[in-house]
């Protein structure tokens, strides 16, 4: 298993588009994937989990990755958030 | 007795004809073990097929409207892909032995209670996709089962928690004698289209659906606003009386028909009506009015998995246009918002959607959608005499830019070879201050202009008319509201242009002689209030309306507006 804590850069937080991005990419993959923020434990596979943690600009979140395509997975997942969805 | 409110007038007497949807109402089943498996099945193609919907509309969006906006329904298919939905229901389906509509519902609103718990409020307002959806997955699940309006059996009363304005339309107009609904208020749909088809109607009930049966005998007073349920003998006979005076007055008004809207003193006022969808053009004709003022095309829009097509849009507008000769009709562009929005257009989630993207503005930003009604327009008006009404405007700046919209779909429709009228008239809605305090500025660039009461209220008082708390401060007798109607008439007429008068205001015999006496050349209402109108304005002189409305605009507060109007009523 792969643990690793970002930084969500986006200025408006994960809303809508972005939420979907992560979920869509995390779904890519065999590997369970979790989320989590201030102790709340999400499946990054879900829209709606990671809409209703309303994740707001600069809050830290873990990600952890557990599964035979983990390491590319989480590569995948850094590289979006680090890049900010390609929205800015 | 159920008390609710008044939405159409009249009586009605029938059997109950329960009507089943949106809100479904579901029972919680238990299974037996060797269902689970059918019923886990059942969900899985339920999704799929909602799937499939989802994804045909986002390709007719892109389609239509671009990429940026079918993203919107990759999020609704998301949604039914989600882990949290599916794998909760199929859970609570395996572990607790129950139906899949009832572990639905369940599950959607454990998902909906902890969005409303989210501080975003952006995200709090995507919760109504989730319920949205979860309606979708429902209706795929049991919508083979649940009565459908089409295969009303006799003549009956309907009784549902909403109806909404397919389904309303749907109905067989011969069969249905009155409406009984949960939800809704006097603007509703139902309730206009209850008013306009002359059918007694209460809305607002609450939960009406809960406390009837299919087949029990109830009694619409569509006067009071009351709904008795299994009557005694006595009662039916005291009501039948109430109908039969009903009728009776109905009657009274009928024989205005073929009379014009003049005072006693000879000034004739112009009398149209109000519809939105052809079914309502035989009232029309019994109304006795002299054409149609406002054609509201959004119903054409909504409830319906995509957008019209030109084609389609120029076959209704069509229909109406021929059958209303030799009369006009003037058509209303699109008149949609984050209120009110039709299924294949751009969502918006708007903190103040009616200051934001709508009616013109959003038309001009979507110019698909706006170029195909504009070409459906421009083509039927071959088949009658149609004229344009823009809702909206603010400034003349965004009727230049309509106007110069309107100039190019012209020419696209001249290279092309398609027949279209090239001399429409046009004519702007003043339901805006700014537009008021411009009016002549913009009635110099059009050829009549229409006051939009409810916005106009709504926006210069500052009052949100669907907001409660506030109800009580939308008064379209205050001093303000009227000045302003009078400016725009004042300044209409100073270019030369008629002015009318398309909103509720026109419709309540209350306001008649006022806005007779202001100056108003048209008032256009919905077909049902229309002989009440016409009946009011024959009674009245027009130097007499002309001197109250003068008394009126003198007044300093609403007290004294209140007691000249009070006066004058008792005079007469």
């Amino acid at each position: 298993m792969i643990k690793k804590t970002l930084n969500i850069k986006n200025k408006l937080g994960l809303h809508a588009r972005p939420a979907a991005l992560l979920a869509q990419t995390a779904s890519k993959y065999e590997s369970r994937v979790l989320l989590i923020k201030d102790g709340q434990e999400i499946d990054c596979k879900s829209i709606l989990g990671i809409m209703m943690l309303a994740i707001a600009y600069g809050s830290d979140i873990d990600i952890h990755v557990d599964g035979i395509d983990e390491d590319n997975a989480m590569a995948k997942i850094e590289n979006l958030i680090n890049n900010k969805f390609h929205e800015e | 007795m159920l008390k609710g409110i008044a939405a159409s007038s009249g009586i009605a007497i029938g059997k109950v004809f329960l009507f089943e949807e949106e809100e479904f109402i579901i029972a919680r089943r238990d299974l037996a073990e060797n269902e689970i498996k059918k019923e886990v099945m059942r969900f899985r193609k339920a999704i799929a097929v909602v799937k499939e919907d989802m994804k045909r509309t986002s390709k007719s969006a892109y389609e239509k409207i671009g990429k940026k906006h079918s993203r919107l329904f990759d999020a609704y298919v998301m949604i039914l892909d989600d882990p949290m939905l599916k794998n909760g229901v199929i859970k609570m389906v395996v572990k607790e032995k129950v139906n899949v509509e009832h572990a639905l519902q369940v599950t959607i609103n454990r998902i909906f209670q902890s969005f409303m718990e989210v501080k975003d409020e952006y995200l709090r307002e995507r919760s109504r996709d989730i319920i949205d959806m979860g309606k979708k997955i429902l209706k795929s699940l049991i919508g083979m089962e649940r009565n459908g309006l089409k295969e009303i059996p006799a003549e009956v009363i309907v009784v549902a928690h909403n109806l909404s304005p397919s389904d309303t339309i749907a109905m067989r107009k011969d069969k249905v004698i009155g409406f009984a609904i949960d939800m809704g208020g006097k603007t509703s749909h139902t309730a206009i289209l209850a008013h306009s088809l002359g059918i007694p109607a209460v809305v607002g009930l609450k939960n009406i659906t809960y406390n009837v049966r299919p087949d029990d005998t109830v009694i619409i007073d569509g006067n009071q606003g009351i709904i008795i349920v299994n009557p005694d003998e006595i009662t039916i006979k005291n009501y039948e009386r109430e109908k039969k005076k009903h009728l009776d007055a109905v009657k009274e008004l009928d024989k205005l028909r073929d009379l014009s809207a003049v005072t006693t003193d000879g000034h004739t006022i112009e009398l149209s009506a109000n519809i939105e969808v052809p079914e309502e053009i035989p009232m029309i004709y019994e109304s006795g009015s002299a054409g149609i003022g406002l054609y509201r095309t959004e119903y054409l829009f909504m409830n319906r998995n995509e957008l019209p097509t030109e084609e389609e849009q120029y076959r209704q507008y069509s229909e109406v246009s021929k059958s209303i000769l030799p009369y006009s009709v003037i058509i209303r562009t699109l008149d949609l918002g984050a209120d009110r929005m039709a299924d294949g257009m751009e969502a918006l989630a708007e903190r103040n959607p009616f200051m934001g993207l709508r009616a013109l503005r959003y038309c001009l930003k979507h110019p698909e959608i706006f170029r195909s009604q504009l070409r459906a327009i421009l083509r039927a008006a071959v088949h009658g005499n149609m004229k344009i009404l823009l809702p909206m405007i603010s400034a003349v700046e965004e009727l230049r830019n309509a106007k110069e919209f309107l100039v190019k779909t012209q020419e696209e429709l001249r290279k092309e070879g398609i027949p279209f009228k090239e001399d429409i008239e046009l004519g702007v809605m003043i339901e805006i201050p700014s537009a008021v305090l411009t009016a002549e500025i913009l009635a110099k660039e059009v050829d009549f202009l229409s006051i939009g009461t409810n916005d106009l209220i709504q926006y210069s008082l500052a009052v949100d008319r669907v907001n409660e708390n506030v109800a009580e401060l939308y008064n379209p007798l205050s001093l303000a509201v009227l000045r302003l109607i009078k400016m725009i008439i004042e300044k209409g007429h100073k270019s030369g242009k008629w002015v009318g008068m398309c909103g509720e205001m026109a419709s309540d015999p209350e306001f008649t002689k006022i806005l007779i006496g202001m100056g108003l050349d048209e008032l256009s209402m919905s077909a049902i209030s229309l002989p009440k109108i016409k009946d009011s304005i024959r009674s009245i002189s027009f130097s007499s309306a002309q001197e109250l409305a003068d008394e009126v605009l003198s007044a300093k507060e609403q007290s004294e507006i209140i007691k000249i109007l009070k006066r004058d009523k008792l005079r007469s």
